[in-house]
Formats: structure tokens, C-alpha cells, sequence
């Protein structure tokens, strides 16, 4: 039983033409104690609403919403009391792209706001406000204004006041987005050690898989609403089924943004781009060398890069290989016998079709 | 100085200073009007402000009746010209404090004049909070009323202190024509004393002391709304 559990959530939108929009279709997720679940797809694909009713920030449709062992949802109906609802929200605590801070007071007031009925004395909620920030490493910044701190700080300052009551679940609704590389580093870090030291169960919604690879340990892909490939994060990087999954997996942006920069003019029928992803333990790092020898073909690296999940190097590689459509077929299937995730690409970087 | 002010402004030296028709005595009926039917509008229009924030479509708390309601009370209390809402309540005046005239009469249309003026004002200002922080707050497991006051009305409190400041101006505007119904005050010190009795002196300094009030007004006014912003520097 997992302690967020989703069962065919509907979530549909009149747009203003009054046509429907099924923003979130059919969705199942369960999400087990302890799990640090990514949620990815490109901006549009509903991710956010999905996980908007797992607080019901977002009323569904359709479905059933079961979190903590409480049913929030049956059928498409609401089934706890505001009231209480109001209750379970304390136990799940959630951030934001634009942190959303409360600009007119300071920041250790913004902490204290989220336990205003914690029943706790006035002395007492200050004292655990002040904690909470020295567990983000904000201490000395108590008495300031948000304005007056860096994003990254800000975020922070959310990450403390989410955890304010003690959750057992953060949502994190593409908490790095608007942050610089070194910003997010420092937040999903932060994420990942909160997670443990607070056995914490945390859902993250990202648009950078390189997010996801870093701290989650499960997956979910999003596309129009649905969910098309969910699992434990290494099966899914190493054994994508759908399409779309396996160019998300190679880091998509990063791919398309390298081949957007090297501006290849247009491939001819000779040649082709494709994306390997691969377990540096289980592939003989001589691949490309094997590739000429055995098969023929040349092929040349346009990106590579090497991540480690959970302790496990993973390689991305994106090469560009010329042979006829005999010997291409040969590589691809060279390079699937040897374990290789291969997905090809066009110049643009987008899906080959 | 006595003497050139003496001959320069004859009539308005002759008005005095305290009296029924002194200068101080309608300074003061002109700030008692705009201070308690500020006051009295004032929390009529944040009310209905609030309730046309929480109410409507993509509110927190969406309700097509009240909305329409409160949205159909605002918009005729703001269509009627304010001259002739004073003769349209007039009966209502007198349920309330007992009697048309004088300044405590004015009160009445005072406050259902600037309220619809002041709601208006309000749900802009309360509309510009940012829905993110709403979220937010719901997602802390935040009441109604926290969102309220500790959200809405605090993270809109330097763009509220900006549109009361507005409110109290045009209300000053209207104490003057509630001279008309005899309320006293600057406006009617102008009419009665200066106009209706070719003493341009008279209307000149009255003039001038109501610019002199509505000023001080906004110096004050904005300098709430700058010491109340920690937003954007």
C-alpha cells in the first residue's frame, strides 16, 4: 500500500472556447513510503496538475486519491471534509517554482505563518522557525525580507516552511527551474539529504531529467496528460520502451541544445545520429572502436557524458554514424546485443521518423 | 501683512474663525465627514472587496450568487451620480440618524458613495497577490480567514494604503457637495459664503485650503505605501 496512491485520475479543463481539455487522462501512481518519485515531461504535458491533487490544490474529475491512508477522493467526488482536509495538507508539505514566499513579512515569519495552529506557544513556534532555517542553512538570514535573498536562499526558505509541520510527504512543483545550475545542485542535495534524515517521501515534478537521475530512485514520464512509462529509475534509463522516454532519458535538453549548437546541416541517407545510453559496467568501453571493426561504419561523437545513479556510472553517448541502411541496421543491432539503450535522433535532436 | 491680507480678502476675514460660518469649523466638519464615512466605507468596501475576491470564478472560495450580488450592489451604488444619491437616501438618512441635514446627515450618502468606489479599488489591489502564494498557503493547510488577512490583505497592504489614499481624496470631493444638503464644510463654506454671494475671496481661499488638505492626504498616503513595500525596491 503505497502512502500515495492515485487510481484513473481524470482531470479535465473547459478551455475558453468551452471545448475540453483532458489535462491529466487515466492516471495511475503509487508512490511508496520512502520514495523520491520524479515526474517528467515537457512543460504542457500536466504534470502540475497531477500532483495538485494529491492536495487537492486541483480537484479532480475522475478517480480515486488515496494519501496516508485517508481517501481524499472516490470517484471523482471529494470525500473528506475541508476541514480535515485542511489538516491532512499540513502533512504534505509542497514547493514551488516561484517559491511563493509572502514578500511583506520576513523570512522566519514566513516559516512561523505555516505553524500559526500548530498549538504551539508564540516563543516555542519562533524557536522551531529558527531550527527549521538553520536546517536549510538560513539562520542568519531570520530577519530579512525574501527580496532581499538570492533565489537558491529563497527556495530554501520554502524547503523550511514546507517542512514546517513535519510532512510526511514534500511535493516539489519544479522547485529548480527557475535557479542556476549550481543553485539547483545545492537544492536537490538538500532534497536528498532531508529525505533521509527525515524519512521523508518526496514527489518531484521537473521538466531536466538530469534532476531525476540525480536523487530520485523512481520515474514517471508525462505526455498529454498521461503517464506513458513508469518504474524504477535504472530500468527505465536502461530499458526504455517508448520512444520519447528514451530521449528524455539521455538528458533531452542537454542533447538538443548540443546539436542545436553544432547546426548540422541536413543528414543525408548515408547517415545518422543516435543516442546511446548505457551502464559503463556492463558495456566494454571500446564500443565505438568495435563499431568500425566489426560492422564498418565510422562513427563520431558529437556528446558524451557520464552520470552516476544511485553509485552507478551511467553513459550517455551521441554519435553520428555513416554506413548504408544495411549497415545501420547492423549497428543498432550490434549496439542492442551489447546493452545499449539506442535511440535515433535527427540533426534537430528530436525523435527520427 | 494683516492689513494687506485685510484688504485683499475682506470677506473671508469677516467669516472669522470659529463661529457657525468659521473657517475652523468647516475645516473640522470637513474632516470629520471624510474621517468617520472613510472609516464606515471603508470597511463596507474592504467587505465587499474581499467577498468579490473570494467569490468570483477562479476564487478560493467560488460562488456565482454572492459574487453577483455584491458585483450588482457595487456597480449601481457606483452609476448613481453622487448629487443625486443624497436626494435619492434621503429617507433613509432620516431612519437612521433622525434627521436630512447637517453633518452627521451627510454621513450616510458619504459612505454608500465612496464604498462601491473603495470595493472596486480593493479587489484590484487584492487581485494583484500573486495566486502562487494563495497555493501556498492552502498547501500549508492555511483558513480562509489566514488567507485573508495574513495573504491577501497583508501582501496587498502597500497597493491598499496607495488606492485608500485615492478614496480619501474623492471623498473629500464629495464632502464638498455634501455641502449641498447643508453638511457644512469647505465645499459648502465655498458655495454658500463665496459663490452665492460674489465673494471670490472667499471660494479662493477655500479652494486653496482644500488643495492644501487633499496634499498633505497624498504626502502621507504615499509615504505609508513606501514604507509598507518590501516587495520592489
Amino acid at each position: 500500500m503505497g502512502i500515495v496512491e492515485l487510481e484513473h485520475v481524470n482531470v479535465d479543463f473547459a478551455d475558453k472556447k468551452g471545448k475540453v481539455v483532458h489535462a491529466v487522462h487515466d492516471v495511475n501512481l503509487t508512490v511508496e513510503k520512502g520514495d523520491i518519485y520524479g515526474i517528467v515531461g515537457f512543460s504542457g504535458a500536466g504534470k502540475s496538475t497531477l500532483v495538485r491533487t494529491v492536495n487537492l490544490l486541483q480537484k479532480p474529475t475522475a478517480g480515486n486519491i488515496r494519501v496516508n491512508d485517508t481517501d481524499f477522493v472516490k470517484d471523482g467526488k471529494q470525500v473528506i471534509a475541508n476541514k480535515n482536509l485542511q489538516l491532512a495538507r499540513r502533512k504534505i508539505g509542497m514547493i514551488f517554482q516561484n517559491f511563493n514566499l509572502l514578500n511583506e513579512i520576513s523570512v522566519v515569519d514566513n516559516v512561523s505563518f505555516a505553524l500559526k495552529h500548530s498549538g504551539l506557544k508564540e516563543k516555542e513556534i519562533k524557536e522551531k522557525s529558527l531550527n527549521l532555517l538553520d536546517l536549510v542553512d538560513l539562520k542568519e538570514k531570520a530577519n530579512f525580507y525574501p527580496v532581499q535573498l538570492s533565489g537558491g536562499q529563497q527556495q530554501r526558505v520554502a524547503i523550511a516552511r514546507a517542512l514546517a509541520n513535519e510532512p510526511d510527504i514534500l511535493i516539489s512543483d519544479e522547485a529548480t527551474s527557475a535557479l542556476d545550475p549550481q543553485n539547483t545542485a545545492q537544492i536537490l542535495s538538500l532534497l536528498k539529504k532531508l529525505q533521509k534524515d527525515l524519512n521523508l517521501t518526496i514527489i518531484l515534478i521537473t521538466h531536466e531529467m538530469g534532476a531525476v537521475k540525480k536523487i530520485c530512485n523512481k520515474v514517471a514520464l508525462m505526455q498529454s496528460g498521461q503517464i506513458i512509462e513508469k518504474g524504477n529509475l535504472r530500468d527505465v534509463v536502461l530499458h526504455p520502451q517508448n520512444d520519447l522516454t528514451k530521449s528524455f532519458v539521455g538528458g533531452s535538453l542537454e542533447v538538443i541544445n548540443t546539436l542545436k549548437s553544432l547546426n548540422l546541416d541536413e543528414l543525408n541517407d548515408n547517415e545518422a545520429i543516435y543516442q546511446l545510453v548505457y551502464s559503463m559496467a556492463n558495456v566494454t568501453k571500446t564500443i565505438i572502436i568495435d563499431l568500425y571493426r566489426q560492422i564498418g561504419v565510422e562513427a563520431s561523437m558529437l556528446y558524451g557524458n557520464v552520470e552516476l545513479l544511485d553509485d552507478e556510472p551511467i553513459g550517455t553517448l551521441l554519435v553520428q554514424v555513416k554506413g548504408d541502411k544495411d549497415k545501420q541496421q547492423a549497428t543498432v543491432d550490434f549496439l542492442r546485443k551489447e546493452k545499449v539503450a539506442v535511440t535515433r535522433l535527427n540533426e534537430k535532436g528530436d525523435l527520427y521518423e | 501683512m494683516s492689513s494687506w491680507f485685510n484688504s485683499v480678502f475682506p470677506n473671508v476675514v469677516q467669516l472669522g474663525w470659529l463661529g457657525d460660518t468659521g473657517w475652523g469649523t468647516s475645516i473640522i466638519q470637513t474632516l470629520f465627514m471624510t474621517f468617520w464615512s472613510g472609516i464606515f466605507g471603508g470597511i463596507l468596501g474592504l467587505i465587499f472587496g474581499v467577498i468579490l475576491v473570494l467569490t468570483k470564478s477562479d476564487g478560493i472560495r467560488p460562488n456565482k450568487f454572492w459574487f453577483n450580488i455584491c458585483d450588482k450592489i457595487v456597480s449601481i451604488f457606483r452609476a448613481i451620480p453622487f448629487i443625486i444619491l443624497l436626494a435619492f437616501i434621503a429617507p433613509v438618512t432620516q431612519k437612521i440618524v433622525g434627521t436630512q441635514i447637517g453633518v452627521k446627515a451627510a454621513l450616510v450618502p458619504l459612505t454608500l458613495g465612496v464604498f462601491p468606489f473603495y470595493a472596486r479599488q480593493v479587489q484590484v489591489a487584492l487581485e494583484s497577490v500573486d495566486h502562487g502564494k494563495i497555493e501556498a498557503a492552502q498547501s500549508l493547510g492555511a483558513t480562509i480567514w489566514d488567507i485573508i488577512f495574513n495573504v491577501y490583505i497583508n501582501e496587498a497592504r502597500s497597493e491598499l494604503a496607495r488606492v485608500s489614499t485615492v478614496t480619501i481624496i474623492s471623498l473629500i470631493g464629495l464632502t464638498a457637495m455634501a455641502g449641498a444638503i447643508g453638511a457644512g464644510g469647505l465645499g459648502n463654506t465655498a458655495i454658500s459664503y463665496g459663490y452665492n454671494r460674489f465673494n471670490n475671496d472667499v471660494t479662493f481661499v477655500a479652494t486653496a485650503l482644500v488643495i492644501i488638505l487633499i496634499f498633505i492626504i497624498q504626502v502621507i498616503g504615499d509615504f505609508f505605501a513606501t514604507k509598507l513595500n518590501h516587495q520592489n525596491h
